[in-house]
């Protein structure tokens, strides 16, 4: 070993451990913005540990490439909104799939289009094209129907799924072709287009409430592609910080399905907004209860226990802000508001959190299902601020209802729940919910952000 | 230098770096999923190493390229993502840390 490769290899040891410590840090909210700190410096350590790499030999590509990215990231990064964060991440992932996936192609290339490329290799750089080139598009996709660029409800057309099934097959045959004959460039490119096909196909009949299961697999994909690129290219380094990103992603895929109560293959497969309203109970003879309001700020002002059930309205309509203000008020009053987060509540993993935070409610109020559920019994009010799905009894008492036992906040348990809701139209799943209907239940319609202004208004006057 | 040995030895990492990740990621609480998701994002940005070797070895027209587009891309997620997770972290606060709400305290009055 050259003093050279035992810098560079201490770089990426030093790197490698800032990561997991980083990530660590993350588990106490108190500690997690230090442990990230040292994570970017982790990061920063191991790009200086790979520019003096004796294979680089001009940096003028390099400088180019680094100022370009800064260039791009940093408005990313600073100027996003918080409610824009799914698109935000989701784009994100394809930065990533791209990088992973371009030097993929370009060792493959480099090594005389395969011809020296050995078996190993070849298994590696498979499946760091396979992961990123689906990711690619995947992550494309699911940006565009974040952003509303695309329709957010699922695209389907007959035999999708055998289409898309197909696809993958052959790109996996494609895949064991190139490790018999690694030396066979058409096999190679062919698979990268298939892949890149078959991420949009994955991604298309997905409808917008499943995105937070979609985004976190796609993450998982991305870490894995980065992780293959290390094997490809013999860097330890890349190796653990792509394992612990695809851990991450996989662990979250995990936590939102069964927030769901559906499979992954259910997710990918289903379609579910698509699906026909199988649903037992319609709406048929029931009426809904609207209330001004004046009177549910009366019920605010008088309310000793109140907790903010927020759902992706609530993000749509950017209300966070307001939904703050009116806790404020309420505490003020003598009052004390909570706030019960559903794991799928919003677009992506933990988006209520990020919003509610971004709006300086302290994050010790902000309390996961099972934290809270037993909590609502005890409830004055509880306010419900566009959700719709994950607070539908229907999943805890109708067999036939699509959401038959997913897990949800026991809303309908307080004492009065006040429901901030634009119309009547159905949730994402197009299934009725019962609650809108309960004698405790009061409908205040209108925009999220409206409703609470006037809500804000009327509990100072009182 | 990439014979067999060494990709039996990168499986090993590999395998562990999942365990470690898996041990360490099941214990972040539910409050700090999207910033997890945008930090494991940023740190697997370090493929940005890999780019770097590939837009600078010199191995050609396409290649390069190539490499200064992944450059590119990685640089964006590191910048973007280390950002972005900071800016996030910086709102979580808990109660007795808060400065005192600036909205709602002016009007009103209690009951």
């Amino acid at each position: 070993m050259t003093p050279r490769t035992i810098f560079i290899e201490a770089a990426y040891i030093l790197a490698s451990i800032l990561f997991i410590l980083g990530l660590r840090s993350l588990t106490i909210p108190d500690k997690a913005r230090r442990g990230m700190q040292l994570a970017a410096l982790g990061m920063l350590v191991a790009i200086i540990g790979t520019v003096v790499n004796h294979e680089i030999v001009r940096y003028e590509w390099i400088l180019a490439g680094l100022a370009l990215g800064t260039l791009i990231g940093y408005p990313l990064g600073v100027y996003v909104p918080m409610t824009a964060m799914p698109q935000r991440i989701a784009i994100s992932h394809m930065f990533g799939a791209v990088a992973a996936t371009l030097v993929g192609v370009a060792e493959f290339y480099a090594l005389r289009q395969g011809a020296d490329v050995t078996r190993p290799q070849m298994a590696a750089l498979g499946f760091e094209v396979l992961f990123g080139a689906l990711t690619i598009t995947g992550s494309f996709m699911a940006f565009g129907k974040l952003q509303e660029l695309l329709p957010s409800k699922p695209v389907t057309f007959p035999g999708q799924n055998l289409v898309s099934i197909a696809m993958f097959a052959t790109a996996v045959g494609l895949f064991v072709w190139l490790l018999v004959d690694p030396a066979n460039p058409v096999a190679f490119y062919a698979m990268v287009a298939l892949a890149l096909v078959f991420g949009i196909s994955l991604v298309l009949p997905i409808g917008g409430a499943d995105m937070p299961v979609v985004i976190s697999l796609l993450n998982s994909y991305a870490g894995l592609a980065s992780s293959a690129t290390g094997f490809a290219i013999g860097n330890n380094v890349l190796i653990i910080a792509g394992a612990l990103d695809g851990a991450s992603g996989f662990i979250l895929s995990i936590i939102m399905s069964k927030a769901m109560n559906r499979s992954f293959a259910n997710v990918l497969f289903g379609a579910f907004g698509a699906a026909p309203k199988s649903s037992a109970k319609t709406s048929e003879g029931l009426t809904v209860r609207a209330i001004t309001p004046e009177d549910a700020a009366i019920q605010l002002g008088f309310a000793r226990q109140v907790i903010v059930v927020p759902g992706y309205g609530m993000a749509v309509a950017q209300a966070q802000h307001q939904v703050r203000e009116l806790a404020s008020l309420i505490e003020k009053n003598g009052g004390s508001v909570l706030y019960a987060i559903h794991p799928v509540a919003g677009r992506m993993p933990g988006h209520m959190n990020v919003l509610l935070a971004e709006a300086d409610v302290p994050y010790d109020k902000l309390k996961e299902m099972e934290e809270i559920n037993d909590e609502f019994k005890n409830a004055d009010v509880a306010l419900v601020i566009g959700a719709n799905d994950v607070v539908n009894p229907a999943a805890r008492s109708d067999k036939g209802s699509p959401i038959y036992g997913m897990p949800i906040l026991n809303v309908d348990q307080a004492k009065q729940v006040i429901v901030l809701k634009r119309s009547m139209n159905p949730g994402f799943a197009g299934i009725e919910n019962e609650l809108f209907y309960a004698q405790n239940t009061a409908m205040l319609f209108g925009d999220a952000k409206a409703s609470l202004a006037k809500l804000v208004h009327e509990v100072k006057q009182g | 230098m990439h014979g067999e040995t060494s990709s039996l030895l990168e499986l090993y990492v590999f395998i562990l770096a999942g365990f470690v990740g898996f041990f360490t990621i099941t214990r972040v609480p539910a409050l700090l999923h999207t910033p997890l998701m945008s930090a494991t994002n940023a740190i697997s940005a370090i493929s940005l190493v890999g780019s770097l070797v590939l837009a600078g070895a010199d191995r050609g027209m396409l290649p390069t390229i190539l490499g200064f587009v992944a450059v590119t891309s990685a640089t964006i997620n590191v910048v973007g993502g280390f950002i972005i997770t900071d800016r996030m972290l910086k709102m979580f606060k808990r109660a007795d840390k808060r400065p005192p709400p600036a909205q709602g305290a002016a009007g009103g009055g209690a009951k």
